[in-house]
C-alpha cells in the first residue's frame, strides 16, 4: 500500500478567489517574518532537509524543511500526490511498515532534540510519543472501551481504575463521552462514521501524545461530522501540537495556525495561515488556493 | 424516438433475454445432476447400511466370522485419536507458518519460492504423503505404525491447506487495522496476536476444518504407513491397565480408521459385509458433514461480528 491514497478529487473548485476575509480567523498574533515563521522558543518539531524514497527509488519528498510550533495546528495542503500524506507519515515512521522505504535527513523533536528518523531510534518509541488519526475511521472490531484503552494496554497500564479514568478522559477529550458513556462495552462498529472517527481521536489521545497527526480526518465524513471534528481539533490545540493533512482548503483556513503548501514532493511555501491564504508570496501557492489547479 | 425503432429495440431485448432463459435452464440442470448424484449416493448408502446402524455397531469390534456382529469401535476411536493428533499438529504448524509467511517473512525470492512450494504441496497426491510418512516417521524416527505416525502424516497432508487458509484469512484483515495498532505503539507480535489473528480466527478455523474433513476420509497414506486392517483392542486409556499406561501411550498404539475398515469390508467376498461397509460409509459422511457444518457456523458467527 502506498500512502498517497488520495483518490478523491481535490475540491478546490469551491474556493473561488483569494479567500481570506471570507474565513473567520481566531488566532494568536505570531511573528510571521518570512525567514522564521515561528519563534524558536516554541518549537515542537523540525524537519530538516527531509527526503523520502518509496521502495528505495521513487523520491516522494524533496528537501523538506518545516517547523512545527508547539501547541499550534499546522496544516499541509497541496494537490493529490504532492507528498503531504507521505510527509505526515514520516512523523510516526509508518513507512517502516513497508519494505525498502528510505528516509534521508532528519525530523527533530523538542525539547529533547531527538532525531526520530535516526538509526538508533525505535519506530515504536516514536509512535508512543506521536499519535495518528487516519483518513478513514479505523476502530478495532472490539468494544468502545477496549479501543480507547488499547494504547494504554500496549504501554502496560494495568488496573481497572486507572484505565477507566484514562478512557473517560480521552473520550471527553474527543467530545464523545456523553454519547457513549452508557454503552462502553458496545462494539465500536455500531457507532456512526463521525463517532468512529472521534473514537479514533480518543484512542490517539488516551496516551497523552506530544504530537497528534491527522491524515485527512474528515474526508470520509458528512458535513456535520466534519464540523464536529474541526471544532475538536480547535479545542485540542490548546493541549497538543497538531499536524493535519487536508484536501479541503476552507478546512485548513478554519483550523490551522500555520499552513504549508506542498507540490510535487517539495514544500513550496510555509507560513502563518492568514498570510498564506490572503497574501501568498509564491505564484504557485496563489494559483492553488484560488482554484486554478489541483 | 420513432415507433418502428422502439419495435426493433424490443425485439432485440427479447432475443437477448432468450439467452438468459436458456442459461437458467442449463444451470438448473447442471445443479440437479450434481445434487441428485450426491443425494442418491447417500440415500443408497443409508438404505444399504440401515440394518447395521444401531448402538452395537459403534460399541463392537470387527468380527471376521460374523458380519452381523462386526462393528466400528476400533475404527471410530482410531479415527478420532488420529484426528486429534492431526488437528493439534496441523493447526500449530500451519497457523504459525501462515502467520510467519504473511506477516514476518521478508519479501524476496526465497519467500516466493516457499510460497510456490506450499501452494503446490496442496496438490501432491495423498499416497505420496504416505510414502513420506513411511520413510520419515515409521523408519526414520522409528515411530512404527502408530496413531502418532498416522496423525503426523495426515498433518503434513493438511498443512498446505491450513497454511493457505491462514494466509488468506490474515490477508483479509485490512491494512488500516494493522496501521491503527502500530500507530499506538504496538510491536509486531502485539499487532499479530491481539488483532490480526483474533480477527481472522473464523477464516483460519474454516481452513482447518476443511483440511480435517479431507484428512478424515484419507485411506491411501494410512495403508502405506501400515494401518492394521483387523484390530480387536483399543489404544490404552491413560493411567489404566496393568501396569498403568502413561499419559501418551495411546499415541504409540496400533490403530485402524473408518475408511480403511470400510475398504476392507468392501473387499470382502461375503456380501453380508457390504452392508457393514455401507453403514461405515454413512458414519464417515455424517462425520465429514458435521465438521463442515461446524465450519459454516463458526464463519457465520464471526461474520456477524466483524464487517470491514
Amino acid at each position: 500500500m502506498v500512502a498517497e491514497g488520495e483518490s478523491m478529487k481535490s475540491d478546490t473548485s469551491t474556493v473561488a478567489r483569494p479567500v481570506a476575509s471570507a474565513y473567520n480567523f481566531s488566532m494568536p498574533s505570531i511573528d510571521t517574518s518570512a525567514a522564521a515563521a515561528i519563534k524558536t522558543s516554541s518549537l515542537k518539531a523540525q524537519a530538516r532537509d527531509l527526503n523520502f524514497f518509496y521502495g528505495g527509488t521513487v523520491q516522494a519528498l524533496k528537501h523538506i524543511n518545516l517547523d512545527l510550533a508547539e501547541r499550534r495546528v499546522t496544516a499541509l495542503i497541496g494537490p493529490s500526490g504532492c507528498g503531504k500524506s507521505t510527509f505526515l507519515r514520516c512523523f510516526n515512521r509508518m513507512h517502516d511498515l513497508y519494505p525498502n522505504n528510505r528516509y534521508e535527513g532528519e525530523i527533530l523533536i523538542h525539547p529533547d532534540n531527538v532525531n526520530i528518523l535516526g538509526r538508533g531510534v525505535d519506530p515504536i518509541e516514536v509512535r508512543m510519543r506521536i499519535s495518528m488519526v487516519f483518513q478513514k475511521p479505523n476502530p478495532f472490531p472490539k468494544s468502545i472501551y477496549e479501543n480507547v484503552a488499547y494504547g494504554l494496554r500496549v504501554r502496560g497500564v494495568k488496573g481497572r481504575g486507572r484505565l477507566d479514568d484514562k478512557v473517560e478522559e480521552a473520550l471527553r477529550g474527543a467530545a464523545l463521552w456523553e454519547e457513549v458513556k452508557d454503552r462502553l462495552q458496545d462494539l465500536a462498529f455500531n457507532l456512526s462514521g463521525g463517532q468512529q472517527q472521534r473514537l479514533c481521536i480518543a484512542r490517539a489521545l488516551a496516551t497523552d501524545p506530544e504530537i497528534l497527526l491527522f491524515d485527512e480526518p474528515t474526508s470520509a465524513l458528512d458535513p456535520i461530522a466534519t464540523a464536529s471534528i474541526e471544532e475538536l481539533i480547535h479545542e485540542l490545540n490548546k493541549k497538543v501540537t497538531i499536524l493535519i493533512v487536508t484536501h479541503n482548503m476552507q478546512q485548513a483556513a478554519r483550523v490551522s495556525n500555520y499552513t504549508a503548501f506542498m507540490h510535487l514532493g517539495e514544500l513550496v511555501e510555509f507560513g502563518d495561515t492568514n498570510i498564506i491564504f490572503t497574501n501568498p508570496s509564491k505564484k504557485q501557492t496563489e494559483d492553488y488556493i484560488t482554484g486554478r489547479y489541483g | 424516438m420513432e415507433a418502428a425503432n422502439v419495435q426493433e429495440i424490443r425485439a432485440l431485448i427479447s432475443r437477448h433475454k432468450l439467452m438468459d432463459q436458456a442459461f437458467t435452464l442449463i444451470g438448473i440442470l447442471a445443479m440437479f445432476v450434481a445434487m441428485i448424484t450426491l443425494v442418491a449416493l447417500f440415500v443408497d448408502l443409508v438404505i444399504d447400511g440401515a440394518p447395521r446402524l444401531n448402538l452395537d455397531f459403534f460399541t463392537s469390534f470387527n468380527s471376521v466370522r460374523n458380519p452381523s456382529k462386526a462393528g466400528i469401535l476400533a475404527a471410530w476411536v482410531g479415527t478420532t485419536l488420529v484426528m486429534l493428533v492431526t488437528a493439534f499438529t496441523g493447526v500449530v504448524l500451519g497457523v504459525a507458518a501462515g502467520i510467519y509467511l504473511e506477516e514476518y517473512a521478508p519479501r524476496n525470492w526465497v519467500t516466493d519460492l516457499i510460497e510456490i512450494n506450499v501452494t503446490n504441496l496442496a496438490g501432491v497426491p495423498s499416497i505420496v504423503y504416505g510414502l513420506l510418512g513411511l520413510g520419515l516417521f515409521v523408519y526414520g524416527l522409528n515411530l512404527k505404525n502408530s496413531v502418532l505416525t498416522a496423525g503426523l502424516t495426515l498433518a503434513l497432508l493438511i498443512l498446505p491447506i491450513v497454511i493457505v487458509a491462514t494466509r488468506e484469512a490474515i490477508r483479509a484483515v485490512p491494512s488500516a487495522i494493522r496501521e491503527a495498532a502500530y500507530a499506538v505503539g504496538a510491536t509486531k507480535w502485539q499487532c499479530v496476536s491481539q488483532h490480526v489473528v483474533p480477527y481472522s480466527t473464523a477464516g483460519i478455523m474454516t481452513g482447518v476444518i476443511i483440511g480435517m474433513a479431507r484428512a478424515i476420509g484419507e485411506t491411501a497414506p494410512l495403508i502405506v504407513i501400515g494401518a492394521v486392517a483387523f484390530i480387536a483392542y483399543l489404544p490404552p486409556v491413560p493411567f489404566t491397565g496393568e501396569p498403568p499406561a502413561g499419559l501418551f501411550d495411546w499415541l504409540f498404539a496400533q490403530f485402524t480408521v473408518l475408511p480403511i475398515q470400510m475398504f476392507n469390508w468392501v473387499a470382502e467376498s461375503r456380501s453380508a459385509y457390504h452392508v457393514t461397509a455401507a453403514a461405515a460409509g454413512v458414519v464417515i459422511i455424517v462425520m465429514t458433514l458435521a465438521m463442515n457444518a461446524v465450519a459454516i457456523v463458526i464463519r457465520y458467527r464471526y461474520r456477524k461480528r466483524i464487517k470491514w
